[in-house]
């Protein structure tokens, strides 16, 4: 009894950062009892994934923006125009895909640091400044595909990111036999860093959970990472998709939880005045955030160019509104200084398995966009009240 | 004997639990020139913001009569509806109208529900001249200067039939030419029959215009002064407001300064861009290895400008002058320029500019120097843990872990989280702009003992502080700032209270 105790403690204390989660819990749920079972098959939670990864991508950069009190939404034209001089390159220019793609990150985080200098150099608020951005690149992705239409691209490659799958070695009783390794490894490697952790906090007599509650945590968490591998494997394994979305997750998740770099910027969003007072570099950190939400606009082009295997006169239409819906699901603060990467990619998750699920429902369109917008007020409703208790 | 137009009898007011003004008597007669006088923090603005309705009767003791009748604001429209006026120190008034249309804000000239601009106008030009304001009515008021837009505030108070205008600090920030104006006006005012209060730190004027004075310490009134009867002088007035005991906890320090100069200034002034003036002024300062040395001064005198200045130039003054660190001539270009020579700087505002709220103890402390605990960009968790700890201990910071967010502290307890963010960059000068203030005796009492230990270290500390008392009890030296200037340099052994405030009040 103990033990449930201290879980209800646990989670009423820590209801902003589990709620996203339960969320999710709910959401998938439902769904996979109003479709009888439909909705968790490895083929609907591949294509789920699949569908979230070019927003995913952009509401993890757009958390950061939003964390230091910002806003960017020229991202969704950003990324149709820099995915539409992509297939440009890989069909009219004939460059290789390998040279490709770096060429676009870079185009992206050009486009980003100019938004970065507009906002922090000049001074103009991020949201007319990004707004401008937003017309010029919807115009100058008409300009490219003016002559050509939609542009089909041919190169195998390249149209794997968005929709071909990790090799599989060898084939186990049906089950791709990579993807289950690789599985295997994210578990373990989960184990191992909360050991580690557990072992630094009782190092320095900080108080850590019950050995229950730790015990209960790992095997719930790695019994979601094997099921999740297990369901994917038992389609096509994980995508090209999925494993860069998680690279992204990983690499900003260390990214702001372990660097200077990370903690400067939760400082900067935190208190601006504060940082610049303790010799942070708020112009600079302003540029980084930018910059790397460029280089993501272009990674969703990509993707999403990829997806669709062609580049069309519409891409990008709305993603930046889909981004920070997802940002504000996972969590973000728009006062600043709160909000994790970990939290965009869920809420990112949260977005995409209400689309996906009313789809397989059935559920008219008109009625999709109510919902989804709101699930989007009840999630900013949930983070004000949890913090006004506090 | 002429009728009181005003009587606040025996008001009390707390701010959760600590008393700002405990049974103050306050008279004013009819159609004289009133001025209220203390230190900061005696309580003046309190009492004004109790009278115009701004705390809400029901929130504080006492009563207040006006006009011969008991009153019970409820909002300030209740009190301008009576006729009572308050122009604050910072102006309310709308930089991007113009001079009419901010004139009558509020109290539009209207024609069945329509404005008439013309008419607008019309008794705009009026009230300009009641107020010996020549401008056009159509300039914008960001285009005046804030002599005038001060004219402009009060010409706003005089269309809504004021009987009592009070005025909080209103020559603060204007030069001799200015502030002579708009006394002459108040004196005008009065013959016209209109009561007016003034709350300054300027002994001068108050001598030249005030019929009476009342002064007040420490939320209580210690006496009202009458020109008629001779009373009112700078030495009774001074010798009034700070008449207060100074408590002796001062923790001891035996004597460590050296001649090595760290830190000088020469001429050096700033100027802020967005006030349009100087805010400080043709500074000449010096601060020597191992010494405290305290600036002393009112609110507003341009101390934190100073601060600020020095440190990195944090809000992108334009600087002229020279500033020597160590006996090398330094310019700096950012906050991290003046860290890397040495230099911190522990905010006034603990809360605004100092903290990260929302962040913990351990986060805060390593935010400065994160650099020191990193190595290749990545934080070394253990080391940061062990900084925060040991300066946990050796600072008393009390804390559950220092995993707490510091928005749940105490304010002793986040002063010293701020005051841990600084000794971890390990700087030679340490400048504190209000040490002490907002915290227990107790945390008081420990501040003071590690500021001494960090002088036996070796450091120089610059405290800034508007407690006369901590100013005494811990420098080895004073300056005394008002409006932007030095206006004076005593050594500890000179220094008393009142030789301060007679500086700080010039």
């Amino acid at each position: 009894m103990n033990l449930f105790n201290e879980a209800k403690t646990l989670v009423s204390e820590n209801i902003r950062d589990y709620g996203m989660y339960i969320a999710l819990f709910v959401i998938i749920l439902t769904f996979s009892i109003m479709t009888d079972g439909l909705f968790m098959s490895s083929r609907n939670i591949s294509n789920l994934l699949d569908s979230a990864g070019y927003i995913a991508v952009l509401a993890v950069g757009m958390t950061l923006v939003i964390v230091i009190r910002h806003i960017d939404l020229s991202v969704g034209y950003a990324a149709g125009f820099l995915g539409a001089i992509a297939a440009i390159l890989l069909t009219q220019a004939g460059v290789s895909v390998f040279l490709t793609i770096p060429i676009i990150l870079i185009l992206g985080v050009m486009v980003g640091l100019l938004n970065g200098v507009l906002v922090a150099k000049i001074g103009i608020p991020s949201f007319v400044a990004t707004l401008a951005g937003m017309l010029i690149f919807r115009g100058a992705l008409l300009q490219v595909t003016e002559k050509t239409g939609t542009i089909i691209i041919q190169d195998d490659t390249f149209n794997a990111i968005g929709n071909g799958y990790i090799p599989s070695l060898l084939q186990v009783s049906g089950l791709h036999l990579l993807s289950i390794l690789v599985g295997i490894a994210g578990i373990l490697f989960y184990i191992y860093s909360e050991f580690s952790n557990r072992k630094n906090k009782i190092k320095y007599e900080f108080e850590v959970v019950s050995k229950g509650i730790f015990v209960l945590k790992l095997v719930f968490v790695s019994a979601i990472i094997a099921y999740i591998t297990w369901i994917l494997a038992g389609y096509n394994g994980f995508s090209w998709t999925v494993i860069i979305m998680l690279l992204v997750v990983i690499l900003y998740h260390f990214l702001t939880t372990k660097t200077v770099l990370g903690r400067h910027i939760y400082a900067v969003g935190s208190n601006p005045e504060a940082a610049h007072l303790s010799g942070m570099n708020v112009k600079k950190i302003t540029y980084i955030v930018f910059g790397s939400m460029g280089m993501l606009a272009a990674l969703s082009g990509i993707l999403f160019t990829a997806r669709l295997q062609s580049a069309t006169t519409t891409a990008g239409t709305l993603f930046e509104l889909d981004a920070i819906a997802a940002a504000y699901v996972g969590g973000v603060s728009s006062a600043g200084g709160v909000g994790k990467v970990t939290g965009a990619i869920i809420g990112a998750i949260v977005m995409a398995s209400l689309t996906n699920g009313m789809n397989l429902l059935g559920v008219g369109i008109s009625y999709q966009y109510m919902i989804r917008g709101g699930v989007l007020a009840g999630a900013v409703i949930f983070d004000v009240m949890t913090r006004k208790k506090r | 004997m002429a009728q009181n137009i005003l009587e606040m009898n025996s008001i009390s007011k707390s701010f959760t639990g600590v008393k700002a003004l405990s049974n103050v008597s306050f008279k004013v007669e009819k159609g004289e020139i009133h001025c209220l006088i203390g230190e900061n923090g005696a309580g003046k603005s309190t009492l004004m913001k109790v009278l115009s309705g701004v705390y809400p009767y029901g929130t504080y003791e006492g009563d207040i009569v006006f006009e011969g009748k008991v009153q019970q604001f409820h909002k300030i429209s209740d009190s301008v509806k009576e006729g009572i006026a308050i122009i604050y120190q910072e102006l309310a008034l709308f930089p991007d109208l113009t001079v009419y249309e901010n004139i009558f804000a509020g109290n539009e000239v209207k024609n069945g529900g329509v404005i008439d601009w013309n008419q607008t106008i019309v008794e705009a030009k009026k009230m300009l001249q009641k107020v010996n304001l020549q401008v056009n009515p159509e300039t914008l008021v960001k285009d005046l200067g804030v002599g005038k837009q001060q004219l402009v505030e009060i010409a706003k108070a005089l269309t809504k039939d004021v009987k009592l205008l009070i005025l909080d600090e209103p020559t603060a920030a204007l030069n001799e030419d200015d502030s002579e104006n708009l006394l002459n006006l108040l004196s005008e005012l009065k013959d016209q029959g209109i009561t007016s209060i003034m709350i300054s730190h300027k002994l001068k004027e108050v001598i030249s215009i005030a019929d009476k004075a009342t002064v007040l310490r420490d939320g209580e009134t210690v006496c009202t002064l009458d020109a008629m009867k001779g009373e009112i002088s700078e030495s009774v007035i001074i010798k009034n407001m700070v008449g207060r005991e100074i408590d002796d906890i001062y923790p001891k320090r035996p004597k460590h300064t050296s001649e090595e100069k760290i830190l000088e200034l020469h001429n050096w002034s700033a100027y802020d861009p967005q006030l349009g003036r100087n805010v400080v002024k043709n500074v000449n300062l010096h601060v020597k290895r191992g010494e405290i040395i305290g600036i002393a001064g009112l609110m507003g005198s341009g101390r934190t400008e100073l601060a600020l200045s020095v440190f990195g130039n944090a809000n992108s003054y334009k600087l002229q002058g020279d500033l020597m660190v160590n006996g090398e001539l330094k310019e700096f270009k950012h906050t991290s320029d003046a860290i890397q020579a040495g230099l911190a700087y522990v905010t006034e505002d603990r809360k605004g500019d100092g903290l990260f709220l929302l962040q913990d103890i351990k986060n805060n402390i390593s935010a400065a120097n994160l650099h020191h605990i990193a190595s290749g960009g990545v934080i070394n968790d253990n080391e940061e843990i062990k900084v925060a700890e040991s300066y946990k201990k050796s600072l008393y910071i009390k804390a559950s872990s220092i995993e707490q967010n510091v928005g749940k502290l105490s304010g002793g307890n986040q002063q010293k989280v701020s005051l841990a963010k600084w000794l971890f960059v390990g700087p030679k000068l340490l400048i504190l702009d209000e040490p002490t203030r907002g915290i227990d005796v107790g945390a008081k009492f420990e501040i003071y003992s590690v500021m001494n230990e960090l002088i036996e270290n070796g450091l120089s500390i610059i405290m800034i502080s508007s407690e006369l008392g901590e100013v005494l009890g811990m420098s080895d030296r004073v300056y005394v700032m008002a409006q932007g200037e030095i206006k004076g340099e005593l050594s500890i052994a000179e220094a008393d209270q009142e030789k301060i405030m007679e500086l700080a009040t010039q």
